[in-house]
Formats: C-alpha cells, structure tokens, sequence
C-alpha cells in the first residue's frame, strides 16, 4: 500500500486507491451529451398518429421531418394493425404484465410490433433489474439457454484455432467467433476453426468475423455457418458514419440467408456515443430504435447489450440496469438475444460477477456474445467479460446458483486428448491439401500450450501463404471433408458434412437457430413458454450433474484417502501406547495435553498440514521449557474443543490443560472455569504454526506458576478459511465426533517419538 | 406452400422431410452423403440452399408469427440466383455517398427486377433510393 501523503485525509482512501476497481472510469450523468442510460430529458415522448393507412407522425415528429432511422423504422417495423391497440396501452400495465407470469409471452410479443421506440423505452425503463432478469427469463426466444465463444490467437496460429475451437466445443459453446490479427489470414482460420469445430460433439456454429464481402465468400466456401457483424446504429450520421444505411443493411441480411448463413446483427448502448452522433438521447432510447430497425430488417436476431459501448454504458448510473433492459427488449420484439457481455467493461472481478448475473439468471438465447475461451492477450476482438482464466468461476457461479451457462468443467485428460485431435487433424488437412508441412514440434507446442505466447509454430507469413493459397485454389469445406477422410479423421468429416447438409434445408436460419445433438433446435421447435415455477427451461438430471462435477471436488473418502497416505509416516514418528484410566494428578506443575478422539486413530494431520506428531511434540516441549511437566490423555467422551480443554485441565495436577483437535484447533483451559471460557483458543486452526502450539504450551506452564503470560496471537490476513478449509474442516470433524463415546473415560498416554 | 401443416411436423425440414427440399442440382438431401462427397460426386455448390428452401423456411417464420423475417426469406430466395460479385456490387451501391444520384441506385433496381426477376429486393432498393434522396444520402463521401 502507498500512502498518499495528503494531509488529513483517512488512510482507508488510499486502499480504496489500490483497488483494481479505481482503474475504471465513472462518468457523471449529463443528458445533454449523451451520458445518459434511460429517461433523458430529450427522449421524446411516445406518440404515433395514423392517416390514411400510413404513419403520419411518430414519437414526436411529423412524417416530412423523418430521418432515415424513423422512416424505415415506420415502413418496416410498425405493424399498423396492431399499431392503435399497442400504443394506447398503459406502459406501466404493460410493463406489469412482462412480469406477469399469466400473461403469455404471444400477448406481448404481439403488441410490440405495434409500438414506436419511446413507447418500448418508456416501458423498459419502469422496470427494476429484478423485474427485466425475470421479464427477461419470460420473453427470451428459445427455451434453453446457450452460449458462444471468442476463439482467435495473438498468431493467427491456424493449429491453435484448431485446438481451442475444439476445447470451446468441448466446453460446450454453442458458437463460436473468430476473427484476424492480420486481416489476410481470413481463409487459413476459417478452414482451422472449422476443422477444430467439428472434433468431438462437432456441433457448433461458426462464424469469421472479417470483412463482408469476406465474410460472404467464406461462408459461401461452407467454411463458416453465421455472421454477426451486421452493425445498427440508432442516429442517422452515426449510421452513415458506420458507412451504412438502415437499406444496405436490410440488403447485406439477405444475402446471408441466401447464402444459408444464420445472421444476427449488433446494436447497443453507447455505440453513437462512441461514434459522436448521439442527439442527446438516452441509450435505451437510441437502442429501441435500433432494434425495431433490426425487427424490421427481418434479421432473426441481435447481439446487443452494449458491446463495444458497454463499458461506457457501464460508467453512467444505472448502465448496468440499461445494458439488461435492452436484451428484455431485444427478446420483447421476438428476437434471438446474444445478450452482450463480450468487451470487458471493467478491472473490478466483483463487477463481472455482478454484470452477469442477472442474465445467468433469466438465461438468454446465448449468455454472452463472446466469451473468451481463449487467453486475454490472445483475443483479438479485446479482453472478453469472462476469458480462459476465469473460465472456472464462471463454472463455479454456474454450480453455485444451478444457474444454465451453457457451460461445463472439463478434466485435464480429455483436454488433451482433444487439443491432440484437433491439431493432427487441422495438420493432417494442411498437408493434404498441400497447404503447408507441420513439424511435429509445431504439433507438440500447441497440444501443450496454454496461449500463443507458448508456442512455437507458423510465421505470420506462413499462415497468410496458406490464407492465400486456400482463397486462390478456391478450396471449399467440401475439400475440407475429403481431406479428413482421406486421412482417416472420419468422425471429423462426419461433423463437417453434416453441417454443410444443414444449410440446404436451411432450419438454422429461425430465430434462435442452435445445433444440439446433432439436431436444430430453435425457438420453432424449442420456444420458451416460461409461465412461473415448473416451467420452462427445466435441467435434466444429467445436466445438473453435469454442471455439479467440478474438477478437485472431494468427498469423505478423498479426505480419508489423504489422511492415509501419512498414516504410516506418522506411525514411524512416534507411538502413543495406552496406561490405563486417568486420574487426577498432583504435581503443581502438571499440564495435561487432552487429544481427540480420533487423534493417530484415523486423523493423522492438522488442517495447516502439521502432522499430529509434531504438533504434540511442540507442545510437550514448549511445557517443558516453560517449566512445566506435560503429560498426554485422550479424552473420547467428547470431541468438543472447550469440553476436552477443561477435561483435560481437571485432569491436571496444575488445574490447567490443553485441550486439541485432530484438525488443530485448540485451547487452554484452566479447571475452574466454565467450558467456553478459556484462556486462550486457537480457533482458525488453518493459519497456527507449529510455533504457535510451543508458545501455547509454554504460556501453560507460566499460568501454573502463577504469571499471567501474554496470549499468542496468530497472524492473520483476512483470508477466506471458510472457503479454503471448511470441506476438509467439516469432514474431518465429522470423523472426529463419529470416534467419540459418550460413556467411555479418559485414558493415560506415554507418547514415544522415534 | 407447407400445406397448412403444423410447424412440429415439417420443422426442422431437414430432419423431419427432407425430401421436400432439393438441391440446385435437383437431388435429394438422402443422396448428399458422406460417402458421395469423399468419392468426388458432389462439389460445394450442391450444398447451396435454395429458393424453394428459403420460401418454405419463410412459411415457417410467418406461421410462428414472424412476418418481417419471412419477407428477408423471401428477398434472400430472390438473390439466391445473383452471383456474389453482383450481390456485393448492388450491396456497395446501397451504402451512403456510393452513388451520386437517385438515377444510378434506380439503375441497380432496374437491374436486379429485370435480369433477375428480384421484384421484392427491386423494391427494396427503390424504396432507398426516395430516402436517400429526401435525406441527402448521394451526397459525397469519398
């Protein structure tokens, strides 16, 4: 910790200063330059006037003064049946029946489509965040959650797309993204992730974020299954500026689904803020009119929940509450939700977990737009919400809440075993199609490696060499597949064939649109029709073991596995050889050691991993050298720290006692005393030092010759013993009461080291 | 064009009836196995969907209630017959400042209607070019 220096000013400023969360920026609200979440003073107020079967005005603005934005917005979103109906609704009863689980989810979804975008806006905002996490877990498009993942590399290293796009599928991603350090390299990561995508299940989308016209050809090639980058912004210079029109976008999503590609587009908070055309409007604002775009469109669904805007939207009171309202509306105006949480918005880890919990909660069509399933360094759209490193937390908040992310833990056999799958069958490919020779110690250091940082592999010029070689020969999946086969990769052209089989049906184009099982699974044949408890997305009972399993998990046996294993070690150290029945003792400067029951019988370390051996060796001599006579019993009536304390020290020719568990809590006790109050107490027996227990034995001696010593303190830095011991603490204490008789007596130990 | 049949019935096509679908060649799904492609029998191209495809899927999104995208089905089934360089060339032509008059984007509509018979993505780029005007989007960019 630095100090500051200031004059009077508390210190505790200055560890709020070393806080990683004091690396992000908060920005005060200020409406008027666009630094506004919801309800700005600006935002107009819903009104829409209908004449001659056409829109004649529209929140606020006459026909003859509609910008782009409102005029596509009435001649394609607004469904003027409805229109009349919808906009004489009360937002507020609307918004109560979003809440409403008797309310179906048609009902709404019907009567959006009638609404302008202040009228969407305006019912938004009357909701609190629990109330759009559960509008949320209502209105979403399909019925079971799922989730997508960034895979790209520092490298453009094609053998790592391979294997990370196969741990992602192995992890359970539904889809997967990629993008480009060096925009050339396009045409060696699609044929990587594509290859990488179909090892093991094989069953997840897949999209290379690059260029459209790029993007179109690759997916044309069968390399790649979606898109997602069709931007929408919600001001009309910023569109422009985003080099677009509400038109050319309506055109460029077309031409995905003629090319059987899935297509989403993105949207959200802040994004005119970040392009300097916001109109002094509200970010909801500006998003709703982004989405009735979309809905307009005819695009299936959205990415939207602030994306790169979200850590801006993250920095304005109640950002966090916005950037969740606009995935509700997104769902609201029927379509599939990949809700955000994709750029990192922040250094503070407790705000991650917070940014993510309300949507784990309702669950979304894909929880985050990206999660990174790779390093930070290594991701090329920026460092993801979630990425490699926290991957297993975000299995833990999974398990914790059994909460569906779509998500599982794997074993570190597995992940081996497919990283090695994947990287011979991407070299196998390379090598087939003449594309490029693969040492084998390329292989090796990308099956072993963490990130690229690690590994030791293609150039950048060799990867676009083989990029421009795939565009140039015209390779498709279609030589992907004979490739694989022809090498012996089998279930790999299975997989890929079988996703080239899909875009002729073309059923992955509906809103939702996932592959699971081998089987499409939208929100046609899986809709969510969520109407309260028992509803819905319920997890089988294999999922939720699924999701239970976590790596390093231990039970009572694995606890008593490792107890075992120094049981003879701990046998050569000494012995504890039984002298019958103890009695009183009349030596003065007597200190009885009361053990536990299961002491050396079937617990044989304390929880700070001090074998029990010379946790009662330090205590014998730190009597010893404090001048008193130690002398051991075990106590099996009780496991109870205080009861075997004070037993021990009735016992005690002193009147004073140490009374220890076999996990290492323990206490001094002194006989005339009432059981909980002790002299001294060692109660978080993960942080004592052998030390520790020979102080606290001399400190007994000391009582028994009348001093009053001062008590050890044992250091401590605030961390969580709960969390880090309280399993073994609770399984080795279970093992330690089962030991205790109730009606048998003390008995005389003479402990024997050796 | 789904005989009024129920959306559990014929969705997914492709898993469900899939010999209501062939492929621009005319085959059936049954016939693109693994097998036919190893052996060299099927190119790439016999993996395109197709304009029947993307009808039947647009009858599928208007009977779950999603008009808007049944009619982007219905404009992609039009384009799926352009070749991807005119695709990318109408597409440019719709970005702003790309053309410099209403004239040069009626062109590209003219086009797409007369050489393609894409009457819906005519309308489309029609409707655009009105906007357009009325919004000063010809004017210069680059």
């Amino acid at each position: 910790m630095t100090n500051s220096g200031v004059p009077n000013r508390w210190r505790r400023f200055d560890v709020w200063d070393e806080r990683p969360l004091r690396l992000d920026k908060f920005a005060i609200e200020d409406p008027s330059n666009g630094f506004c979440a919801m309800q700005s003073p600006n935002d107009p107020n819903p009104s829409l006037s209908i004449r001659n079967g056409l829109v004649a005005e529209m929140d606020g603005v006459p026909e003859a003064a509609f910008d782009m934005v409102d005029r596509f917005i009435a001649n394609h979103h607004l469904d003027l049946s409805v229109a009349d109906e919808a906009m004489a609704v009360d937002s507020l009863a609307f918004a109560r029946d979003m809440v409403d689980i008797h309310v179906p989810r048609d009902k709404l979804v019907r009567l959006a489509r009638g609404m302008t975008p202040a009228k969407l806006a305006e019912i938004i905002s009357t909701l609190s965040t629990m109330e759009l996490a559960f509008a949320q877990a209502k209105l979403r498009a399909r019925r079971q959650p799922g989730n997508q993942a960034h895979v790209t590399n520092a490298k453009d290293c094609p053998l790592q797309l391979a294997a990370d796009s196969a741990i992602a599928v192995l992890l359970g991603f539904n889809e997967i993204e990629t993008t480009l350090r060096v925009a050339r390299n396009c045409w060696a990561a699609a044929l990587a992730c594509a290859v990488g995508a179909a090892v093991g299940k094989g069953d997840a989308l897949f999209q290379c974020s690059i260029e459209e016209a790029e993007e179109l050809r690759i997916g044309m090639a069968g390399f790649t299954s979606y898109a997602e980058t069709v931007s929408v912004y919600g001001t009309e210079q910023a569109f422009v500026d985003g080099d677009d029109t509400p038109w050319s976008k309506t055109f460029l999503t077309a031409a995905y689904a003629s090319r059987g590609m899935k297509m989403r587009s993105t949207s959200g908070a802040a994004s005119e803020l970040l392009m300097g055309f916001h109109d002094a409007r509200s970010m909801l604002y500006l998003e709703a009119r982004c989405l009735c775009m979309q809905r307009g469109m005819g695009v299936q669904g959205t990415q939207n929940g602030g994306i790169d805007g979200a850590p801006l939207a993250n920095s304005v009171p109640g950002g966090g509450r916005e950037l969740l309202g606009e995935n509700v509306l997104a769902a609201l105006l029927d379509l599939e939700c990949a809700s955000g949480n994709d750029a990192s918005t922040t250094e503070s880890e407790i705000r991650v977990g917070a940014k993510i919990m309300p949507i784990l909660m309702s669950g979304s069509d894909l929880i985050t737009s990206g999660f990174g399933a790779i390093h930070r360094y290594d991701n090329s759209f920026g460092a993801s919400l979630f990425n490699a490193e926290e991957l297993e937390d975000f299995l833990a908040v999974q398990r914790d809440y059994l909460l569906e992310g779509g998500l599982r833990s794997i074993e570190p056999g597995e992940a081996w075993a497919t990283r090695e799958r994947a990287v011979a069958a991407i070299a196998a490919v390379l090598e087939e199609l003449g594309l490029a020779t693969v040492e084998p110690r390329m292989s090796a250091s990308v099956v072993a490696a963490s990130g690229s940082n690690e590994t030791e592999t293609l150039s950048l010029g060799q990867v676009g060499a083989i990029s421009d070689a795939i565009k140039a020969r015209a390779l498709t999946g279609a030589d992907v597949v004979r490739a694989l086969a022809k090498r012996g990769f089998m279930d790999e052209a299975h997989n890929m064939h079988a996703m080239l089989l899909r875009r002729v049906p073309g059923d992955y184009l509906q809103t939702a649109s996932i592959i699971r099982e081998g089987r499409v699974v939208s929100a046609i044949n899986d809709p969510n029709r969520y109407s309260g408890p028992g509803t819905g997305y319920i997890m089988s009972a294999e999922r939720r073991a699924e999701i239970a399993r976590f790596r390093d998990a231990v039970d009572r046996a694995a606890v008593l596995e490792q107890e075992g294993s120094i049981q003879r070690d701990e046998q050569r150290r000494y012995t504890l050889i039984e002298r019958g029945d103890a009695v009183p003792g009349n030596d003065p400067m007597e200190i009885v050691i009361g053990l536990s029951p299961a002491w050396n019988v079937s617990l044989f370390k304390t929880t700070a991993e001090h074998p029990l051996s010379a946790v009662l060796r330090a205590l014998i001599d730190g009597i010893k050298e404090g001048g008193g006579r130690a002398r051991v019993v075990r106590i099996r009536h009780t496991a109870d720290t205080s009861f075997v304390g004070l037993s021990a020290a009735r016992l005690a020719g002193s009147g004073y006692g140490i009374g220890i568990q076999s996990k290492g809590t323990a206490v001094l006790h002194q006989r005339d005393r009432l059981p909980h109050m002790n002299l001294e107490l060692f109660s978080m027996a993960p942080m004592v030092a052998l030390e520790h227990y020979r102080a606290l034995g001399w400190n007994a001696a000391r009582h028994a010759s009348g001093q009053q010593p001062e008590p050890i303190r044992i250091p401590y830095a605030g961390e969580s013993l709960g969390g880090r011991f309280y399993v073994r603490t609770a399984l080795l204490y279970a093992i330690e009461t089962a030991a205790a008789d109730s009606t048998a007596a003390a008995i005389d130990l003479e402990a024997r080291f050796t | 064009m789904n005989d009024g049949l129920p959306l559990s019935e014929i969705y997914p096509v492709g898993e469900k009836q899939p010999d209501r679908v062939e492929t621009q060649g005319g085959r059936r799904l049954a016939d693109l196995t693994l097998n036919a492609l190893v052996a060299g029998e099927i190119r790439q191209e016999e993996f395109a969907i197709t304009p029947a495809a993307l009808r039947l899927q647009a009858d599928i999104a208007r009977q779950a209630g999603r008009e808007t995208l049944a009619r982007n089905f219905e404009r992609a089934a039009e384009l799926t017959a352009v070749p991807t360089d005119i695709v990318m060339d109408v597409y440019e032509a719709l970005r702003p400042g790309r053309c410099k008059s209403k004239a040069e984007l009626l062109e590209k509509a003219a086009m797409m209607r007369e050489r393609f018979g894409a009457s819906l993505t005519a309308q489309l780029i029609e409707e655009a070019a009105d906007v357009y005007e009325a919004r000063g989007i010809f004017r210069f960019r680059f």
